[in-house]
Formats: C-alpha cells, sequence, structure tokens
C-alpha cells in the first residue's frame, strides 16, 4: 500500500537522522525499536500499561453509558435538548486540561482522577454526535414504522439508534481519541501512575530511546483504537449513504 | 441540406473500469439546428456530449467541428451543466461573466456583455444576487447565460432542466426555442425525456445502452411557427413522441 | 431562543451552587463564591495580566502555525507527491495524544515562551494542516469541469476555484486549530511552568484558595468558549452554508 511505503520513506529518515546524530534528542529508529522490545516484558511497562488501559477503559466506558443515552433523550425531547445543548457545544471545544487541577483537588491525585478526566475528554463528543444523529434520522422512516404500527421501544431498535448509527460511531471514534489524549493528559499532570510517569522519568532522565519508544507504543495505539471503530463504521457505510 | 457543423465519426469511449460507453458512433449536426442526444440512462448520452465539448478523452474516433478535428474544449463550443456548476462565492454578474474572464476580457467590457445576456435570459435586475438566493430555475439561466456571454456557436446542454419542476421546465423549454432562433445558435442537447426532445428538436439521435449506439435519426415533424400549446396538441409532434416510445421501451 | 438560554445558564449555576455547598469536599466551591472571587481577581488585575502573559505563546503559536499549517495543507492538496509523504504522519498526528510531548519540550528548550509556542503549534498544527488539505481536495469537480469547458489554464483553476472554494474549510481549520491551541497553552503552562493563567491555577490550588483557582478555570474555560462562539458566527457569515 501506498500508505505503507511513505511511513517506510519516514522510519528511513528517522534512522539516518539519529546515526548522524542531528539532534540530542532524536536517537536512529532502530534503536528506538530495540528499546520498544526491551522494555516491552519489564514489570515496571507492564504495570504502568495495565494501569493506563484500566483508567482508559472504565473512563471509555463512562463516557458511552452516559454520553450515548443523554444525546438519545437531548434529541427526542426538546426542552433537555435546549437546555443541556448549550453546554455541550462549550465543553466539546473547551480545554477540559483546565478542570484536572480541580479535579486533583476534589477526587485526590490518583486513578480516579485519571479515569474522570478520561471521561470528560470524551463524553461530549459522544453526546453531541448522538444527538446530531438522532435527530437527522430519516423522519420519513419514522414514519413508516409508526405506519405500520410500530411500538416507542421498536421505534428505538428497528429505526432510530441504526439510522443513526454512522455518527454514533463517528462520535465514539473521536471520543476514544480524545479519551486516549485525556488519559496520557491526565496522567501526566497526575505525575506518579502510568505511561504519564513512565514519560516523565524517561524524559527527565534522559533516556530517549525509551522515551521515543514509549512515544510510539503510544500513538499507536491511539491510532490503533481509532483504526478499529473506524473499521465499525465502514461496516455501516453502506447505508449511510442511502439514508 | 443544412451543412453540419459539428461531426462525429467512429466514436469509441471504454471506461477505465472496463465498461464500453459508447461503440462506433456517427453523427452530424446541422448548423443553426437544435439536435437531441435522446436515450435511457447509460445509454452513454451524456458521455457522447463531454467527448464532444472536449472535456473527456475519447478511445477511438474523430470530433470535427467546421471541417477540423479537434481535442479538448475550444471557443467554439460553451457547455451549459447539468447542476448548473456556478461559483457559490460569486455573485450572477461573476458567474456569467466568468468564460470570459478566464479569457482575459477586460473588466467593464465583460461585465458589459454579461449584463446584456443577463437581461436576455429573464434574470435582470438580480445581478448581484448569489446562487444560494436563487431558485434552481434561476440559476440555470445564469448556467445559459454564461454560456451565451462566451458567444459560441455551438451550446452543449447536458439535461440542463433535469433538476427543475415541471413547470419552469415548460417556460424554459419554450423561452429557450425563442433565444436561440434570435441567435441562430447550433445546440446539442442531451435528455432522457421524449416529450422534450420532440418539442424541442430539429433532429433527435436515439442512443440504445450498453454500449451506446446511434439505433436510429428521427425528424419531427413540428411546426414551430404555433404557439407552444398548439404544438404540444399537434399531430406531428404527438406522432413523433409515439414513435419514439415504441423504439425505446425495450430498453427501460 | 434567549428564553432557553436564560433557563440554562440558571440551571446551570444553580446546580453549581447546590453541589458546592453539599459537604462533598472542601475543594469544591459553590457558584456564589466562585463569583466573588472572580469579580476579585478581575478588580485587582491579576487576572488581566495573567491573560496577557498567557496571551502570547497562544497568539504567537497560533499565527506561525496558521502561516505554515495553511499553507503546507494547500501544497498536499495540490501536489501529490507531497499528499503521498505527509498524509499518513497527519493522520496518525491527529489521532496521537501530542501531549506526551510536553516533558521532551521542556528538556529541549527550557521552561520559557519557545516551549509554550511550540507546545501550542504541536497541538493545533494537524487540524489546521488537514482541513486546509480536505478544502482542496474536496473541491466539486464540476466546477473543476466548467473551468476547463471555457478553456481555464491550470494556474486559473487554482486561483479562481479551487482557492476560493477552500477558503471555508481553512477558516474551519483555523478556528478548530484556535480550540486546540486553547488546550495547548493550557497543558504547557500546568506542566511546563506555571505562568500567566496556568500559574494563578496552581498557586491559589497550592494555598487552597478554590474559589480563585475554580474562579481563573472557569475565566479560561469561558474566554475560549466566548472566542470559539464568535469566530464560528463569523465562519457563518463570511461562508453562508447552503
Amino acid at each position: 500500500m501506498k500508505t505503507l511505503l511513505s511511513l517506510i520513506v519516514w522510519f528511513v529518515l528517522w534512522e539516518i537522522a539519529g546515526r548522524l546524530k542531528l539532534s540530542t534528542i532524536v536517537p536512529p529508529f532502530s534503536a528506538v525499536i530495540e528499546a520498544a522490545i526491551e522494555i516491552a516484558p519489564t514489570e515496571k511497562f507492564g504495570k504502568a500499561a495495565i494501569i493506563t488501559l484500566r483508567s482508559f477503559g472504565l473512563g471509555m466506558a463512562l463516557a458511552l453509558v452516559i454520553g450515548i443515552p443523554l444525546g438519545i433523550v437531548m434529541a427526542r425531547v426538546k426542552g433537555v435538548g435546549r437546555l443541556l445543548g448549550m453546554w455541550v457545544n462549550i465543553f466539546v471545544s473547551a480545554p477540559i486540561s483546565a478542570l484536572v487541577p480541580i479535579l486533583m483537588a476534589v477526587v485526590g491525585i490518583g486513578e480516579t482522577t485519571v479515569v474522570v478526566t478520561v471521561f470528560l475528554f470524551a463524553v461530549f463528543v459522544i453526546t453531541l454526535d448522538t444527538q446530531v444523529g438522532i435527530t437527522h434520522a430519516d423522519r420519513s422512516l419514522v414514519e413508516m414504522a409508526r405506519s405500520f404500527g410500530a411500538r416507542r421501544h421498536q421505534l428505538y431498535s428497528k429505526v432510530l439508534l441504526l439510522s443513526a448509527l454512522p455518527e454514533i460511531l463517528a462520535g465514539v471514534r473521536l471520543g476514544a481519541i480524545r479519551g486516549v489524549k485525556g488519559v496520557v493528559i491526565g496522567q501526566l499532570l497526575v505525575a506518579i501512575i502510568g505511561v504519564g510517569e513512565l514519560f516523565e522519568v524517561y524524559s527527565n532522565n534522559f533516556l530517549m530511546e525509551e522515551f521515543w519508544a514509549l512515544v510510539v507504543m503510544v500513538f499507536l495505539f491511539a491510532f490503533a483504537v481509532s483504526e478499529a471503530i473506524a473499521a465499525l463504521e465502514r461496516r455501516v457505510e453502506y447505508y449511510a449513504a442511502a439514508r | 441540406m443544412t451543412e453540419a457543423i459539428v461531426e462525429v465519426k467512429g466514436i469509441g469511449k471504454t471506461y477505465d473500469s472496463g465498461v464500453e460507453a459508447l461503440r462506433d458512433v456517427n453523427l452530424s449536426f446541422p448548423k443553426g439546428q437544435l439536435s437531441t442526444l435522446l436515450g435511457p440512462s447509460g445509454c452513454g448520452k451524456t458521455t457522447l456530449l463531454k467527448i464532444i465539448a472536449g472535456l473527456l478523452p475519447r478511445n477511438a474516433g474523430q470530433v470535427l467541428v467546421k471541417g477540423k478535428p479537434v481535442d479538448g474544449p475550444g471557443p467554439e463550443r460553451a457547455f451549459v451543466f447539468q447542476d448548473f456548476a456556478l461559483l457559490p462565492w460569486a455573485d450572477v454578474l461573476r458567474n456569467v461573466a466568468f468564460g470570459l474572464e478566464l479569457r482575459g476580457t477586460p473588466r467593464p467590457e465583460r461585465e458589459e456583455v454579461a449584463r446584456k445576456y443577463i437581461a436576455e435570459v429573464g434574470l435582470k435586475g438580480f445581478e448581484h444576487r448569489y446562487p444560494a438566493q436563487l431558485s434552481g430555475g434561476m440559476r440555470q439561466r445564469v448556467g445559459l447565460a454564461r454560456a451565451l456571454t462566451v458567444n459560441a456557436e455551438i451550446i452543449l446542454m447536458d439535461e440542463p432542466f433535469s433538476s427543475v419542476d415541471e413547470q419552469t421546465r415548460r417556460k424554459f423549454q419554450e423561452d429557450l426555442l425563442d433565444l436561440l432562433r434570435h441567435h441562430q445558435k447550433t445546440v446539442i442537447f442531451v435528455t432522457h425525456s421524449i416529450e422534450e426532445a420532440a418539442y424541442l428538436s430539429d433532429q433527435i439521435a436515439l442512443l440504445s445502452p450498453r454500449p451506446g449506439r446511434v439505433s436510429k435519426i428521427v425528424r419531427p415533424d413540428v411546426d414551430h411557427s404555433r404557439s407552444p400549446d398548439e404544438i404540444r396538441r399537434d399531430r406531428g409532434y404527438l406522432d413523433t413522441v409515439d414513435e419514439i416510445w415504441g423504439m425505446l421501451r425495450q430498453y427501460v | 431562543m434567549r428564553r432557553w438560554q436564560l433557563a440554562s445558564f440558571v440551571l446551570f449555576f444553580g446546580l453549581w451552587e447546590l453541589a458546592g455547598r453539599w459537604p462533598v469536599s472542601p475543594a469544591f466551591p459553590p457558584f456564589s463564591n466562585t463569583f466573588l472571587a472572580l469579580v476579585e481577581m478581575t478588580r485587582d488585575g491579576t487576572l488581566g495580566k495573567a491573560y496577557l502573559i498567557t496571551a502570547q505563546p497562544l497568539a504567537l503559536g497560533i499565527v506561525l502555525c496558521a502561516v505554515a499549517g495553511i499553507a503546507f495543507g494547500i501544497g498536499m492538496g495540490l501536489s501529490r507527491a507531497i499528499e503521498w509523504l505527509s498524509l499518513p504522519v497527519f493522520i496518525i498526528l491527529q489521532a496521537a495524544p501530542m501531549a506526551a510531548i510536553i516533558p521532551l519540550l521542556t528538556y529541549m528548550y527550557g521552561i520559557g515562551l519557545t516551549s509554550k509556542v511550540l507546545a501550542v503549534i504541536m497541538l493545533a498544527a494537524p487540524v489546521i494542516v488537514m482541513n486546509s488539505y480536505k478544502g482542496i481536495r474536496n473541491t466539486p469537480p464540476s466546477l473543476l469541469q466548467m473551468c476547463r469547458s471555457f478553456q481555464g489554464t491550470r494556474v486559473q483553476e487554482v486561483v479562481k476555484i479551487v482557492l476560493p472554494h477552500a477558503a471555508a474549510l481553512v477558516f474551519t481549520g483555523l478556528r478548530l486549530g484556535l480550540a486546540m491551541g486553547f488546550i495547548g497553552i493550557v497543558i504547557a503552562e500546568l506542566l511546563i511552568t506555571p505562568t500567566g493563567i496556568g500559574d494563578l491555577i496552581s498557586y491559589h490550588g497550592s494555598t487552597a484558595d478554590y474559589p480563585k483557582m475554580f474562579a481563573t478555570i472557569a475565566s479560561i474555560v469561558a474566554v475560549a468558549a466566548i472566542s470559539l462562539h464568535l469566530l464560528q458566527r463569523l465562519e457563518l457569515r463570511l461562508f453562508p452554508r447552503d
């Protein structure tokens, strides 16, 4: 694939730049890969990874469980939509990281803060996109279902949610990307757990190979999560255009 | 017999996907007359029109304009698009003058010509409106004015009225005939509407689908000097419509 | 519309007041205390001074990012070669938690203005570049054909059709870029060295003056929200949607 070729070119350039010692902070790509292979099986890394994944998973689960139903209610109940709409819009683009110090003061310095950070980073875009998806669900489909006697729960399960699925999935994907940013930022600010701690340790001790190895792994994780959801999106793509 | 201003000889076109859109198409278009390419979807009529316009490359054959072969777009041919293709950020005046703008005609001159044609298509007063503020019918008038402004002898129209409602469409057809007669243009028209073709055309080329080929050429027996409503009830018109439908129905 | 907005504000601040008075945590001040703290800080100028300091790297970063980012995005859109090389990188960068690299910035460039400007640029650049790129790529083929049908040259095509059409998305990219810029500067000021707004937040946090800490945070959220909202209104004015 063309994309792969392009990335390979970049890896080669990285290798050359590293070997030529163009910058003190950029080791050769091969050294980074070596470091990655070295630290991956260590206990320290394992613990950090587990904590990070746990916080990410919990935060995202909360965001989905609260965000999607909230988006649905906002779309179907005019009053709720109008009351909350403005706030959702504000918080979707707001610098949520500014709220982390508060979380640290109120909830304490630890994993809970990170989970809440992930939740806050992800939930607003999920809610917004769900709301948009349900609002724009084809009215004529709803009328059609009603005309055949569909009851309310059938309307939701058989028409509305499926019709809005492309938008909902898009929102979930954006939410997941933000969630990864949230877990990293949360951990960097809290500074004593997970990969955030590792980032600090590596950069403070000038362990550049390890630092970049971790960067690559985290970036890959973010990309993998995004692509996984994009794959789901592609499965519903076939009907998105025909709505 | 009026001389042909445009001729296509042996035109063939195959898409990259392998689909053969046109095969060995031979047609001549008489000067000053309105010729129509008519057929069901997939018969390649728009493809053929765009090849004549020089917007699509062909795989075989030649397009001759005034006896000389052509390869790309040229100043003697102007295209009117099905979806209008207006610049959304430009007002009507600029849109109509756009063809001349591309040629480097100085602004006062091109705006003067544009204003003239804006008035002729019935949009006087709308010079500074934007496409978003116009109805579909009005947007298409802008497209037509733009084509007239460059003073091309041959106007190519790709289903120009299909995005417009029925009533507007009828009025448009009537106005179009008046306009074209006045300016003595040659028009090559694409449509899938039999009535439209029979009403407007001096010559109709029926295309059959997959691959596109000319199956028949019909010259409607319609007396254009009569009023539009009389024409639509005229024997010759109705017979033409029936004849064409009889030939096309097998492809539906 | 106005009534709902008012009700929305009242609801939000009302809940905030109640939540603050609930004995959950001393660190969560009710709305009234926060508001008073906000007024006090505005009056004595501390808030204003902090914003002046924070605004510098933010503005500098966004301007640099805009100029370079838009140019690059346009380059990506017009040249298949540049697109092939850069697109995969920017797609990854958009999804990536760039904040992870901020500790490195501190190491390389110290704790001054440079690091903070770079933090803003790193977070805002991907979205600005991608939007400019998409603006170029999504030019309707119909308009391009129309230009060709009137024998327009490639240069005319780019200048008269592709670029004006891309302008709408470029503007959107700038708006989203500014949003990312706010995020970047806040993270930078919390992580690198507190200055400006970040300083106020950290200081009041460490002295347990929670109303003032909260007020500062609320103010930056409000500033971001208002400026982005204004930009969106401007965007809809300049580029009306059909």
